[in-house]
């Protein structure tokens, strides 16, 4: 097995700034072929740890976006109605009526079967990164559904018969705990928690996104968007809302950050989403967060 | 693989991680006999093991939640190293063992000493399971007997007096009612139905094959119905004294008819009490809570456990089919505005707010007190619930939802 560290420094060639128990939890995932659970807040990164692996591996990034309702159909496979109908009615006027079999045989193919991003993604050659983002949004019926799935890798399609996986892709599933997830389910995986960065990780994350961005400021912003976490917010800013702010602070060419003060609060839409926050964090605190990083 | 193969041939390495999983599995991990195999296989493919290599190995492989994975780092060593049993007991207590874990330390004040208690009550013992079953098995009446050294407790007395059999079974038949009355709204999913508003395309054109792909017989899909969930936040003050014990049996007959349900008692703390009420012995069950009730001292703090609730529980107790029934006389101890702020919070979770409040039974109850007037604006249904009569006459009211 590939050493753990290796494979950090390898995700950070690509951009993407790894903890070690998490480059772990990689390494893992990818030699015992389990799928691997990703938990934390919103705006951690977990999403994109899926992307930074497909790119590592140079394979395909299937994604599986959940939502409350979701079902089989929407995540395994669909007949082409269309081309079937259509079908149906060309064979009619070319050849006459098929016998009900044969016709059956035909516009029940692979043809006119639509993969959707589960069966897409045992169905490659190389077996591809699946990310199933969001897995406490669909509700328990589907969760027991994609155990099945994860534990056997094949597909039934009545139609077709068993579809065998062709190549055991990488797994990974994101929650943000609104929900408790089984039992069973965390049993199945191996299990990762990603936390906020800490500020040299958020650094590192920033200069590696925005490789032009002075150190110093950068030093600021990170030091700023640390302290302003510590604040009791409704929505603590990710990771993204600081990389969104850093890059409204270079476009606003602001150099330094207590400079211009009306500008930076007015800037601070990019890390506050919610109206309570942007009422909390007035010019007062503002001025003694930025206190606190200088 | 060729180093699990030795590992597998030498009996210390497999018993001391047969050991570390019974270790974890005593502070509270989910893991079986198939993880410990899971761990040698981890360990045996690990080029350079390290101890800080094998901890971050072991940590994503054995850990099954967040809980889980910030304990673990201090569960690693105490095993292996041996180094700090005696400080994490005594530093880290709630950490390293279960009995302590599954006691609130709001209990510490009402609960003799652990020693004395003889074995832990409530989570504990599903949580030890194993071998703990057994004990289970020798000890039932564990909590009768704590419950017994403190037969001074008024509260403790007229919790006895409703658990007579006749009312538990009322408060139960009365809940299971209500139960009824607002389980199900519409999903989003659908399902084969011969009188479905939308076509069922996969199953009409399989059936049609026979006439030719024409669609002759049309079939149909319908959204079923999905349990409604409920939450319950339960105000166990002084001033709802009198009421508490009715309404406790009345959450705990809707624990055990819904599905998704949960529970929290207030007072000027908030405690999550799902397990609690859903032992299946009803007198282990009251006396669990009456335990827990008493823990609690002073006046009310609604908002303040509201905000509790919403920091902690509410993302993942509530979804856009939960209703919050809120048990509650609205006597409260700070400011109003505080009170309407985390109603209003709460409201944009909830698919509804009902409070019923057991003064609005009284005649000419007005809802003066200024937390409840505060609070009217955010709440969908506002109704009495004096006696378990007017509970159930909720019902009409809560199959409107």
């Amino acid at each position: 097995m590939k050493d753990y560290k290796e494979l950090q420094a390898e995700l950070a060639e690509t951009g993407y700034i790894a903890e070690g128990s998490l480059a772990m939890a990689l390494t893992l995932a990818t030699e015992i072929h389990r799928p691997l659970l990703l938990e934390g807040e919103a705006g951690v990164g977990k999403t994109d740890i899926a992307r930074a692996l497909a790119a590592l591996l140079g394979t395909r990034l299937i994604r599986l976006q959940c939502y409350e309702g979701l079902d089989a159909n929407a995540t395994l496979y669909e007949w082409n109605y269309q081309r079937q109908l259509l079908s149906i009615r060309a064979r009619e006027a070319t050849e006459g009526a098929d016998s009900a079999e044969s016709l059956e045989k035909h516009i029940f193919s692979e043809d006119y079967l639509l993969r959707r991003p589960l069966l897409e993604a045992i169905s490659q050659l190389e077996p591809p990164v699946l990310l199933i983002d969001e897995i406490d949004r669909a509700d328990e019926e589907f969760e027991a559904f994609l155990l099945e799935l994860l534990a056997d890798y094949q597909v039934t399609v009545p139609e077709l018969g068993t579809i065998e996986a062709v190549s055991i892709p990488h797994v990974i599933l994101t929650s943000n705990g609104t929900r408790a997830l089984s039992d069973a389910l965390r049993r199945r995986c191996l299990y990762s928690f990603v936390d906020y960065p800490d500020a040299e990780k958020e650094r590192a994350i920033l200069a590696a996104r925005m490789p032009e961005i002075d150190a110093e400021l950068a030093r600021r912003i990170v030091g700023f968007v640390q302290q302003l976490r510590r604040e009791d917010l409704e929505k603590v800013p990710g990771i993204a809302e600081t990389l969104d702010w850093a890059t409204a602070l270079v476009g606003l060419r602001v150099d330094k950050l207590e400079d211009n003060l009306e500008l930076l609060q007015a800037s601070l839409i990019c890390l506050l989403k919610t109206e309570a926050d942007q009422r909390a964090i007035v010019p007062e605190v503002t001025r003694r967060l930025l206190g606190k990083v200088a | 693989m060729t180093e699990t193969g030795e590992i597998d041939a030498l009996p210390g390495p497999r018993e001391r991680m047969r050991g570390f999983i019974a270790h974890l599995r005593l502070n509270g991990f989910t893991l079986g006999p198939s993880e410990t195999a899971l761990a040698l296989d981890i360990v045996g493919r690990l080029e350079r093991p390290t101890p800080d290599g094998v901890r971050a190995a072991l940590k994503v492989a054995l850990s099954g939640c967040r809980e889980d994975w910030e304990r673990f780092d201090d569960l690693f060593p105490v095993y292996w190293f041996g180094e700090g049993v005696k400080r994490a007991t005594v530093l880290r207590g709630e950490n390293t063992s279960t009995p302590k874990r599954a006691r609130p330390a709001l209990w510490d004040k009402v609960l003799p000493p652990e020693e004395s208690v003889g074995r832990p009550i409530g989570a504990a013992a599903q949580a030890a399971g194993g071998s703990d079953a057994e004990e289970d098995t020798d000890a039932p009446s564990a909590p009768h007997r704590i419950a017994a050294d403190r037969r001074d407790s008024l509260f403790k007395t007229d919790l006895r007096e409703i658990a007579a059999k006749e009312d538990i079974a009322e408060a139960e038949r009365v809940a299971e009612r209500l139960a009824k009355a607002m389980r199900y709204r519409l999903s989003r999913r659908r399902k084969p139905s011969a009188r479905g508003r939308s076509l069922d395309l996969r199953r009409t054109i399989r059936r049609n094959i026979a006439h030719g792909g024409e669609p002759v017989d049309l079939l149909r899909r319908t959204r079923p119905d999905r349990p409604v969930r409920v939450v319950v936040l339960l105000d166990v003050s002084g001033s709802m004294k009198l009421y508490s014990r009715y309404f406790l049996l009345f959450v705990r007959g809707l624990l055990s008819r819904w599905m998704r349900a949960d529970a929290y008692l207030f007072h000027t703390r908030l405690v999550r009490v799902t397990e609690a009420l859903t032992d299946k012995d009803p007198f282990r069950a009251l006396a669990k809570l009456s335990l827990m009730i008493e823990g609690f001292g002073g006046g009310t703090r609604i908002a303040g456990a509201l905000a509790d609730f919403n920091a902690r529980y509410a993302k993942e107790a509530i979804d856009s089919r939960t209703v919050v029934v809120i048990l509650s006389d609205g006597y409260d101890t700070e400011a109003p505005e505080d009170l309407a702020r985390e109603l209003k919070r709460l409201r944009t979770r909830a698919r509804r707010i009902v409070w019923l409040n057991p003064l609005l039974g009284w005649k000419d109850y007005e809802p003066v007190a200024r937390g409840m007037a505060a609070a009217l604006p955010h709440i969908d249904h506002f109704a009495a619930a004096n006696s378990l009569q007017a509970l159930a006459a909720l019902e009409p009211e809560l199959a409107a939802i």
